[in-house]
């Protein structure tokens, strides 16, 4: 059967699109650890992820800073808190700057090495936010007024994951 | 599916009569004031609205208007290149030159949306994540976002032959397309430090009304404004063709 050019053509890139959507989604995939930018303290210690997680190797861990758990060293540029994901937990000890959206309640990301007493000496502390944005007035006067809870609503679904099977 | 067929035949010769080169030149002229005076109207809105009314944000404070301009970049980097990857579908299966000339028209333009994107980006991310750069999914899927946009132009660039290096290009334009989709959910597919959606999410925007609506109008000015670029750069491309092939006629007349 004699096919005209285009309709050759459309199933050419039909096809080749297909082929090449597949193989990058088997790739995405088979990277998915590998693309991960940080764990969770829940997935850190997982059994199938210790082995790749050496104290010579840098790791990074996010979650939000446990409310309470900031304590400031003497010097006053040495730090401590704890990395939770609400369901574990990660102690932290830090010397450096903090950034300016570092507070309890808040999304981190902390790299550095992992002590085998399970503490995590960070290098690098990264503040992350979330995906709401309100108006400082109104957060103003809903913490005057007594309505706000520092970290309500952390945004879930980048925390809590619910543990694939 | 037949019917299709028979709609697409009756339609085709209409949409042959309006995309010859002439009337598509008749379209852009007409188009092309409203748009740059449009744009002109809607950023001085949205500059004075964002950068002076809107609010500051409860966390970030005045670092938060960088978003009204890095978020546009964004969504014109990732608009403009799905358009670019759809017509270079188009432009292979049925060789239509406009379609070649229009991607050709576009792709500088969302080059220069992809950059200011990361560029705004790493300005933002310093006071508030506490480092211009990672090597996260969504910044790095960018990052390639804009070597794909830079590649196009390079391919354009260094071939001899223009009908070949369209076709290339064009190829190239298509194969990035996959990276569309990436960049919109490696936030949701991977944990990043690029916080996830913020406006097209399920359960609805999470932007409260007085930054959000400063941030749309931005969007909007920004497209106008792109479509208006896009516009002239593709008006300039179709006289130059129109040129051309007016001299090439001439010297076989002579």
């Amino acid at each position: 059967m004699r096919i005209k050019p285009k309709y050759r053509r459309l199933l050419l890139v039909v096809a080749s699109l297909l082929l090449l959507g597949g193989a990058v989604a088997l790739m995405l995939v088979a990277f998915k650890d590998g693309v991960v930018f940080f764990y969770t303290p829940t997935e850190l210690h997982q059994p199938k992820n210790q082995a790749k997680i050496t104290p010579d190797r840098p790791v990074r861990v996010g979650g939000l800073v446990a409310v309470h758990s900031l304590q400031a060293g003497a010097d006053g540029l040495s730090y401590q808190f704890i990395i939770t994901d609400l369901s574990d937990q990660l102690a932290v000890v830090y010397t450096g700057v903090l950034p300016d959206l570092f507070r309890e309640g808040q999304g981190v990301v902390a790299e550095g090495h992992l002590l085998p007493t399970g503490t995590l000496v960070a290098t690098t502390v990264l503040a992350k936010h979330d995906e709401r944005y309100m108006p400082k007035p109104l957060v103003d006067q809903l913490k005057a007024t007594g309505r706000w809870q520092e970290g309500q609503m952390p945004s879930e679904q980048n925390y809590v994951k619910t543990p694939r099977p | 599916m037949a019917s299709i067929l028979r709609f697409y035949h009756r339609l085709a010769p209409f949409w042959a009569k309006a995309t010859t080169p002439s009337a598509v030149l008749r379209l852009l002229a007409a188009m092309q004031s409203w748009l740059g005076w449009g744009s002109v109207v809607l950023l001085a809105i949205g500059l004075v609205w964002s950068l002076l009314v809107a609010p500051p944000d409860y966390q970030q404070g005045e670092a938060v208007r960088i978003m009204f301009l890095h978020v546009p970049c964004a969504w014109l980097a990732l608009a403009i290149y799905s358009m670019m990857a759809i017509m270079s579908a188009m432009a292979l299966i049925w060789r239509h030159n406009l379609a070649f000339i229009t991607i050709r028209a576009m792709a500088p333009v969302g080059a220069v949306f992809a950059f200011l994107c990361l560029f705004t980006g790493a300005i933002w991310g310093k006071p508030m994540w506490g480092t211009w750069w990672v090597w996260d999914a969504r910044l790095t899927s960018m990052l390639i976002l804009w070597f794909f946009y830079l590649g196009y132009l390079a391919l354009l660039a260094v071939t001899q032959d223009r009908g070949r290096g369209e076709r290339a290009a064009a190829i190239l334009a298509l194969v990035g397309g996959i990276n569309v989709p990436i960049v919109k959910y490696s936030v949701d597919w991977w944990h990043s430090l690029h916080q996830p959606a913020s406006i097209l999410r399920l359960g609805g925007p999470r932007i409260a009304a007085e930054i959000l609506a400063p941030l749309l109008l931005m969007i909007v000015a920004m497209t106008v404004f792109a479509l208006y670029v896009i516009c002239l750069n593709l008006r300039r491309l179709l006289i130059e063709r129109k040129n051309l092939a007016a001299r090439l006629r001439q010297n076989l007349v002579a």
